[in-house]
């Protein structure tokens, strides 16, 4: 279908604000009498405040309040008040709730002053007296304590086997038993999390906020603080990237609240850098791989294993072990799904949850095999291809991997690979490559949108939606435009604010097919009106057209057979006397339709690297992917979203690790010039390739979702290509160069 | 953070008396360390003294034939300079390899050799540290030692030098002017820094009422033979895990001088003279310069997370000998 805005690379709407600083960020808001709240950390990971002296710290002048566990008042009684729309099965962390220190760093108390300097000043006079308990923050020595990872979550989907793994295992030729882990990661989004507190003179609240999703903010802060919905307001217009750390209200949000409410003030809480480490990261896993193939490669018996870790009060659950059905042809798989509890906070979504290490793990053991029966590691993926997901026997609702294969590998020149490990080398360097593949979720939500029309022609699209610089505007944006055939420029769309209609969190891949549906539905619905008002007029063309006769274009209702049978836009609104047009609309999954199939998004990601084994650099220098996300609705930001996806992978694979110092069970490296984010200049050549196919199960206007499948498979094919490149397999991540040195050196 | 106040002195002289004047008072210059320090209250001065608008921001040419870096000059400016660039490659190579362009151009040189220890406890309050809590322990000897030192440490501190810049200066053989309330001295490099031994709190021998105004180049640059090898967990913005500065000088394939420094592995810059001298009237060629390596590894000794870095430096040192070998202008 010929399209005007829809599939082009058009520029961010919002892209002039963001470079020129006219953007304003939660911790931006100002209001008259702001004052500004510091959090102190508590300093152990497990046992009870003894005291807190905040005496000294009181007697500063310009200090307000120091909020703690002792004077903090009766909040909500049940623990389910405090859960959220991305709660984990558990007891959610209550902020200030009692003497009880549950994990290092947790929020203990809040100091708030007339200004910034004063609170952070005041905050390190308060004394902590601790009695200290023995902590556990160990996944690797407490396996024997863990526990079945189930409960119902969002998303999750609970390990389901299938056939006779053991049987199967048993009798088949040959076998590969491995064993992979990876490190734990921040998400440490470039704008800290912060809350702006404005207490009106109503008794309202209204909240600048950090999310990715105001709902979910409003719904938190009316549970706990007894406050009715419609009185609280939360704004969210620009967020400075969250990657899944807005996806659940953070204890900011609940020490701001508290404070103004309170104080009757406006109040600001930022977190610093290093309470960043302080609330979710991405757990770091054990998994055990077992697989079985005969000579020609045909996989007989998978077994996925994962042990993961949670916190005390909560059981965090991910899809890490649910992949091999979803990817390949075998009859016979195991999943085990364990979770081990530390005395550490919940871990949090982060970007592609489980399947960015639950698919690099399987990946990893994939390509093993292919050595292993002396396999073309490509062949080996297409050997075992399938076209239905095996755990739900239901075909996929689109599937283009095997083109993604094809187009990648080719733009690579994977043809030309000499299969041989240690086989290439230049200069110092041992080149080597290769691949894996990626999966992910294709859904969609449930998501409402409204829209206003003006006589002048200009509209207006709003849902409460977030854009974590994703692109959502601009989609927003060019969907409304495409609809009623305007100029992107006539075009406003909102989000992040709670009085827009409504639309789940700012997550999972969901947003572009979920608020996308509701934004055509609103648009059409417009449509629909102001054709059916221009029939109404004098002598009209258009009476009793139909949509199907008409369409919407250059700011006109055109007669499709006709082209020089049109009505302005404008022209409508003024003969009928309109001054505006506004509708609402619900857009709802089609469950029916989706059920029949399972729905994905796919990829293939190939990889060079280069290696200087003495001293064990490695650079990786090609990343040639292929992407299949139904149809892609913005080519420049759906490209970014790919892009972001594999410097992410880049950096898994080679950087990124929070180390957790187990004698005081503390995250020690935290902040940005010790958490290793890769940097420009580690960035190879990236090509990326839409191979795209509507997909109209997931979404009515065929999009599946590109925010996280672009992560999903790199740090796999850059693994294989390591193996490939020195013949030595790295099994734990991030690949760091003492691990890549090798063992004796020519020099 | 905590109050302090401030004052901005002219000149030298002025910016001493400050000093001296002020409690627990310190210099500031570029601030890219001090700041960052402060805001954590790892550092806690009660007053600053600027010293950016004391002069000395200049280089010049020294009467030995030399070259005098002026205390304020910028990183960015030092390594740009085209006498540096010509003359002391090794040097702008060095600190083109550390932090990043926006750090570089607030950073100085009397900054640089100042600047802290990177390691985890040093910026973590909660935890043991006997350089910035004299008496409370030393958390990184049985904890994430990954970054800390194989050389010189003391069973008080294992803390490693951060710098790159004083890597290249120190197989420079610089000297350090310095000027305190008793009048001026010259530092030789090698001195300059400390080893931990049973005061890690202090890094250098500097005194606390001492500026820099200062480090001089000697007239020997080795522009004809220089490397600098930094292996470090990212291609920019990351602190050495281990670093090599080598010169030589050559004579008809003739080793008639050479120096290896070594960063990221030892409480200061750390040259092995006795071993340098093993490559002199010697052939360039690799089975010298993996004998070198080998003396100057003998002496190392790791920790848990830090074992890799004793052959790394080794390969390091040969590599950085071989290039080194074959570097012409
Ligand atoms: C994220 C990050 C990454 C970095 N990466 C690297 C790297 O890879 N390699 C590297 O080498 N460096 C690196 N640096 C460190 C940087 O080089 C130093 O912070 C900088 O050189 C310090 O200089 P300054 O002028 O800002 O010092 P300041 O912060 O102003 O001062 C540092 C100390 O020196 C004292 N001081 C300053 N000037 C004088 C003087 N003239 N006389 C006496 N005392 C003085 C101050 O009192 C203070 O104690 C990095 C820094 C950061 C923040
Ligand atoms: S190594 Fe030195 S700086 Fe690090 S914790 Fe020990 S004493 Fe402190």
């Amino acid at each position: 279908m010929a399209t005007n805005h829809i599939g082009k690379p058009k520029n961010r709407v919002d892209g002039l604000k963001k470079v020129t600083g006219s953007a304003k960020y939660a911790a931006e808001f100002n209001a008259p009498g702001l004052v500004h709240g510091v959090v102190i950390s508590s300093a152990i990971a497990k046992g009870r405040i003894k005291a807190i002296d905040t005496h000294d710290a009181l007697e500063i002048e310009g200090v307000l309040h120091i909020f703690t566990h002792e004077n903090t008042p009766g909040l909500a009684w049940f623990d389910l008040s405090y859960k959220d729309m991305d709660s984990p099965p558990g007891a959610p962390f209550r902020p200030l709730h009692s003497d009880e220190i549950q994990f290092n760093m947790q929020p203990i108390a809040l100091v708030v002053a007339e200004t910034l300097e004063l609170a952070r000043f005041a905050a390190l006079r308060v004394k902590v007296e601790y009695e200290v308990e023995t902590h556990n923050t160990k996944l690797a020595d407490s396996l024997d304590e863990a526990i079945e990872g189930k409960g119902f979550r969002a998303g999750f989907e609970p390990p389901k086997s299938i056939g006779k793994f053991e049987e199967a295992y048993e009798a088949a030729d040959i076998k590969l038993e491995t064993e992979y882990f990876h490190g734990a990661e921040h998400h440490n989004p470039m704008e800290m999390h912060a809350s702006t507190v404005i207490y009106e003179e109503d008794g309202g609240l209204t909240i600048y906020d950090k999310t990715q999703g105001v709902l979910n903010s409003r719904h938190y802060v009316s549970m706990i603080f007894g406050i009715k919905r419609k009185k609280i307001k939360v704004i969210s217009p620009f967020v400075g990237g969250a990657f899944g750390s807005g996806l659940r209200p953070q204890y900011q949000l609940f020490m701001a609240t508290l404070a103004a409410l309170e104080l009757k003030r406006p109040v600001k809480v930022e977190l610093t850098r290093p309470q960043m480490f302080s609330f979710g990261h991405r757990p770091i896993t054990i998994q055990k791989l077992k697989l079985a193939a005969s000579p020609d490669g045909s996989l007989q018996a998978v077994s996925h294993s994962a042990y993961s870790e949670t916190s005390r009060f909560e059981k965090y659950v991910e899809n890490v072990v649910n992949w091999p059905k979803k990817l390949y042809r075998c009859e016979n798989v195991e999943e085990i799904y364990k979770l081990v509890q530390l005395d550490m906070y919940t871990p949090l979504d982060m970007r592609a949850p489980g399947g960015a290490t639950g698919v690099y793990a399987l990946e990893s053991a994939m390509d093993e095999l292919a050595y292993k029966l002396n396999m073309n590691p490509l062949e080996l993926r297409l050997r075992n291809y399938t076209d239905e997901d095996k755990g739900k026997e239901k075909p996929f609702s689109s599937k283009t991997l095997k083109e993604c294969y094809r187009v990648a590998a080719e733009k690579f020149g994977w043809s030309q690979r000499n299969p041989e490990p240690r086989s290439t080398r230049e200069g110092h360097n041992l080149v080597g490559w290769g691949m894996a593949s990626g999966i992910w979720d294709a859904m969609q939500t449930p998501a409402r949108a409204k829209a206003r029309l003006s006589a002048d022609g200009k509209l207006e699209v709003g849902s409460a939606t977030a854009d974590i610089g994703t692109g959502t505007y601009t989609i927003m944006t060019q969907i409304a435009a495409e609809t009623l055939g305007l100029p992107m420029e006539q075009v406003t769309a909102k989000l992040g604010d709670s009085s827009l209609p409504f639309a789940f969190l700012e997550g999972g891949s969901t947003t572009a097919a979920s608020v996308g549906t509701a934004v055509k539905y609103v648009c059409d619905k417009i449509a629909r009106k102001l054709l059916k008002e221009a029939g109404k007029i004098d002598d009209s063309p258009f009476k009793g057209a139909k949509m199907e006769d008409v369409v919407f274009r250059d700011e006109n209702i055109v007669d499709k057979q006709d082209d020089s049978v049109f009505i302005p836009i404008t022209e409508v609104m003024k003969l009928r006397g309109l001054g505006t047009i506004q509708k609402k609309t619900t857009a709802l999954p089609n469950f029916l339709k989706q059920n029949k199939y399972s729905r994905n998004t796919h990829s293939a990601v190939f990889a060079e690297v280069k290696i200087d084994e003495d001293l064990g650099t490695i650079k990786v220098t090609r990343i040639v992917t292929a992407i299949d996300a139904g149809r892609i609705l913005n080519a420049k930001t759906a490209h970014s979203q790919i892009l972001g996806g594999v410097v992410w992978g880049v950096s898994m694979a080679l950087e990124e690790d929070s180390f957790m110092d187990h004698h005081y069970g503390r995250f020690i490296n935290h902040d940005l010039a010790e958490y290793h984010i890769a940097v420009n200049a580690d960035m190879p050549d990236i090509d990326i390739t839409f191979v795209e196919e509507e997909d109209h199960v997931v979404s009515p206007i065929g999009v599946k979702g590109v925010g996280e499948i672009g992560l999903v498979g790199v740090a796999a094919a850059i693994g294989n290509a390591v193996y490939h490149a020195t013949g030595k397999r790295i099994r734990s991540l991030p690949i760091t160069l003492d691990k890549a040195m090798s063992e004796v050196s020519a020099i | 953070m905590r109050p302090f106040s401030y004052s901005r002195a002219e000149d030298i002289d002025t910016a001493v008396n400050e000093v001296t004047a002020h409690e627990d008072a310190r210099f500031i210059a570029g601030g890219t360390n001090l700041l960052d320090l402060m805001k954590i209250d790892v550092i806690h001065p009660q007053h600053l003294v600027d010293i950016t608008h004391i002069a000395h921001d200049t280089i010049e040419n020294t009467e030995d034939g030399g070259l005098r870096l002026g205390a304020l000059v910028t990183n960015a400016d030092t390594a740009y300079h085209p006498e540096v660039e010509k003359r002391y490659p090794l040097l702008a190579h060095a600190i083109l390899a550390g932090a990043s362009p926006q750090l570089r151009n607030k950073a100085t040189d009397g900054g640089n050799l100042l600047q802290r220890t990177r390691c985890y406890y040093f910026y973590d309050k909660t935890t043991a540290c006997n350089k910035r809590e004299p008496g409370s322990g030393c958390a990184a000897i049985d904890g994430y030692n990954r970054l800390h030192a194989i050389f010189g440490a003391s069973e008080h501190c294992i803390a490693t030098h951060p710098s790159d810049m004083c890597v290249a200066l120190a197989a420079l053989d610089a000297r350090v002017q310095v000027t305190g309330p008793d009048g001026s001295r010259t530092i030789p490099f090698e001195d300059f820094h400390r080893l931990p031994g049973d005061t890690p709190e202090k890094d250098t021998n500097l005194r606390e009422d001492e500026i820099i105004t200062s480090v001089d180049l000697p007239p020997k640059g080795f522009a004809d033979h220089y490397t600098y090898i930094k292996n470090r967990d990212r291609a920019s913005y990351a602190f050495a895990l281990v670093s090599v500065a080598a010169t030589l000088e050559i004579e008809d394939n003739v080793i008639k001088d050479a120096r290896i420094a070594l960063g990221g592995v030892a409480h200061k810059p750390w040259r092995n003279k006795e071993a340098e001298s093993l490559l002199i009237d010697k052939p360039a060629d690799r089975d010298g310069f993996q004998a070198v390596a080998a003396a100057i590894v003998k002496e190392a000794k790791s920790f848990r997370y830090n074992e890799f870095k004793i052959e790394l430096a080794r390969r390091s040192i040969v590599r950085a000998l071989m290039e080194a070998s074959q570097t012409y202008q």
